[in-house]
């Protein structure tokens, strides 16, 4: 099949695909819509599957957009074109109005093609199906959004100058990269001839050192009912970690784990803290502390932990599951991660005993065990996290001092 | 691979199956579609996937069955440009040096020509995937690229874009025919999405039963078929368990080699409880296993007959 055999209508949907696509958040600019043509020129189109997978190929760069494509596909081939017998024809031009959306579609898809006036949902069902979760969630659940009051000028230059004497209590880690450094340990070849040759005397030796860098940073913060107060501060907190370091990875928990990350790159706080608002559905919830921990070290920890990361757990340690199943998952998180620091914002008064379980469970784990008192200031917190600590004891992991 | 013969590139998705069952490899549709894609439109091939789903057998395959030079590089934590694309010959450079003084040589313009030219340069795996090569465009596997950093990313984008890399000393060099790609990630990190753009991407899955069974045919063709069928249903069904690593078609393969080396015709459960640690290579999912999925892996391997 030669280019010039792909009908313009093909093109077109093509690119109308693309744009659903896109709306929905894939990443796809107009390069990939030509590499797409181009696809579909070298391929039998008549081919359902070929079809498929040859957009799929191009559209798609990580698995997580699989499902997601799978069904704009369905929705955008297959219903829409109306005749099921012929999956799709590629001489008519598909109509963006056209409302034949039956199935249920994720919301992300339902609001994308909503808005480009793809499907038949009218606005205000939309606006009712921001109160009524979908069928997927538990009712044993209490699942709630969270408005946050937006960031004075103040609070975020007091904000930025608290992070100014933020350092995690770990030392930079040795890379495999080198700079120019006059006392260096090692002898840099490169330099050393270019120089002779430049100078044409006697050889100098050139040297360099190796560069240090900060660990990645992966932050688990749990968001449940215990640490409401917390929450707003907290982040705070994590918008600045993450927009001020690089590879920060940052995960929210109460009854289930949601990657924020992306939201809170926005550099905006008022607008970042928006976007993790409306990530996250289980705001001031129960904790399952054993639950999140093992579906995070199943999903995420080889993805995250993978260069010798700091994990940093800001949680109460209470667990309305009582403690069940923690342990493994808690050991399993030490030793994915290069350190385990634990900030506890409950330990209010001096006489702190670790009594309930999931507090128990935790502590033989953890390098740091850091807490603060009366956590109302990002630099309270900021100070708590930032006392040097001690090299990981690696006969032992009950080496936890309580302070 | 010196006496293979060249084969031209696939024109269809049909050929490509073909050609990678000519190496061996047991593609399924949606694999075939994207190699045969990055062939055609002269792409990337980029493979995710979990460890030990194939995926760099698939370049190595595309190397054998179409006759040309596989150049691996395999990435690390701080791979740089002296390790992965070239390097000067140091000692080299410094006897000509030492040589162009002893001779009264002291034009010293002339002699950094002379030491910066291509028979002082140690040619790295990119830039050997550059150069012409007589059987034709190398196949260039990149593989595990989620070990390096982002600078070298950031440099493999330059190199991906224009196929050519630049030698301060030398100039550029850019080669004639794009090499074929071939770069697979085992995502214990997101590559940047502006080097997946430039790519076609594919996620290699776990395998059905009948192309797992079909891959153990065609790689332990002395296994009983009843062994094979059976290690088959017993490893799809461990993928179903509640498992920290799942095994992959590696270490299916591995089983059965391992239960032939014992002498085992049938999975029973002293087979099963004897190899385990050829399969799975957590300690907390044997413990899970042994405890809670032998009997259905079991029940599933005899279901298989």
């Amino acid at each position: 099949m030669t280019k010039s055999m792909i009908s313009g209508a093909l093109a077109r949907n093509v690119m109308s695909f693309a744009r659903l696509l896109r709306s929905t958040g894939l990443p796809i600019g107009p390069a990939k819509v030509l590499v797409a043509i181009e696809a579909m020129a070298a391929i039998d189109i008549s081919c359902r599957e070929d079809f498929y997978w040859a957009l799929h190929s191009v559209f798609v760069d990580r698995h997580a957009q699989s499902e997601l494509f799978g069904i704009a596909f369905e929705q955008f081939w297959v219903v829409r074109m109306g005749d099921q017998e012929k999956p799709f024809m590629f001489d008519d031009v598909i109509d963006e109005q056209s409302d034949q959306t039956t199935q249920v579609l994720p919301r992300r898809l339902a609001d994308a093609m909503a808005e480009n006036g793809l499907a038949r949902k009218s606005k205000g069902d939309r606006e009712n199906s921001e109160q009524t979760p979908d069928g997927t969630w538990s009712a044993a659940e209490r699942l709630r959004s969270k408005d946050f009051e937006t960031m004075s000028t103040d609070e975020i230059v007091m904000a930025r100058r608290a992070m100014l004497d933020f350092r995690l209590p770990i030392a930079d880690v040795l890379t495999r990269r080198f700079q120019p450094h006059a006392s260096g340990r090692r002898i840099d070849m490169r330099s050393t001839l270019r120089k002779t040759i430049r100078t044409g005397a006697s050889i100098d030796l050139m040297r360099k050192k190796a560069v240090y860098r900060n660990p990645p940073l992966v932050v688990l913060c749990d968001i449940s009912g215990s640490m409401e107060s917390y929450a707003r501060m907290l982040l705070h907190f994590l918008h600045t970690v993450t927009n001020d370091r690089d590879r920060v990875h940052t995960f929210l928990f109460g009854t289930r784990l949601t990657n924020v990350t992306h939201q809170l790159a926005h550099s905006d706080p008022d607008v970042a803290l928006k976007k993790v608002s409306a990530a996250v559905d289980d705001w001031a919830g129960g904790t399952r502390i054993g639950q999140t921990l093992a579906l995070f070290n199943r999903k995420w920890s080889r993805r995250v932990l993978g260069q010798g990361a700091i994990v940093l757990l800001i949680t109460d340690g209470l667990d309305r599951d009582g403690g069940t199943g923690l342990t493994e998952e808690i050991e399993r998180l030490q030793k994915s991660c290069r350190r385990l620091i634990w900030l506890n914002p409950l330990l209010r008064f001096d006489g702190f005993e670790p009594k309930s379980a999931g507090i128990k469970a935790m502590l033989p784990y953890v390098d740091d065990f850091r807490s603060v008192h009366n956590l109302d200031s990002l630099s309270e917190l900021v100070e708590a996290l930032s006392i040097a600590g001690g090299a990981r004891n690696s006969t032992s992991t009950n080496s936890v001092s309580m302070q | 691979m010196e006496n293979a013969v060249k084969t031209n590139l696939p024109e269809s998705i049909e050929d490509t199956e073909a050609l990678l069952h000519s190496g061996d490899y047991v593609p399924y549709r949606p694999l075939a579609t994207a190699v045969f894609l990055s062939l055609k439109l002269g792409r990337p091939l980029f493979l995710e996937g979990e460890a030990g789903v194939g995926k760099t057998e698939i370049a190595k395959v595309l190397a054998t069955s179409l006759g040309r030079k596989l150049i691996r590089l395999q990435c690390y934590e701080g791979l740089d440009v002296a390790s992965a694309v070239y390097e000067w010959n140091y000692p080299r450079q410094m006897m000509a040096i030492r040589l162009a003084e002893s001779g009264g040589e002291s034009n010293t313009s002339e002699v950094a020509e002379n030491i910066y030219g291509y028979e002082y340069l140690i040619e790295r795996p990119l830039l050997s995937a550059l150069r012409p090569d007589s059987s034709g465009p190398p196949v260039l596997l990149i593989d595990e690229l989620d070990r390096t950093d982002e600078p070298f990313e950031a440099f493999l984008l330059e190199v991906l874009s224009e196929y050519q890399v630049t030698i301060p000393e030398l100039g550029t060099v850019a080669a004639n025919e794009p090499p074929i790609v071939v770069i697979t990630s085992n995502r214990t990190r997101e590559i940047h999405d502006a080097l997946k753009r430039r790519c076609l991407y594919h996620w290699v899955d776990y395998p059905d039963a009948d192309r797992e069974y079909a891959i153990l045919r065609n790689k332990v063709p002395e296994a009983a078929e009843s062994l094979s069928l059976q290690v088959v249903a017993a490893a799809q069904h461990l993928r179903e368990a509640d498992l920290f690593k799942p095994p992959g078609i590696a270490e299916t393969i591995d089983w059965v080699r391992a239960l032939i080396a014992l002498d085992r015709e049938f999975l029973d459960r002293d087979g099963l409880e004897e190899t385990l640690g050829v399969v799975l290579k957590y300690r907390d999912d044997i413990n899970h296993v042994r405890e809670k999925t032998v009997d259905g892996t079991l029940a599933a391997a005899s279901a298989a007959l």
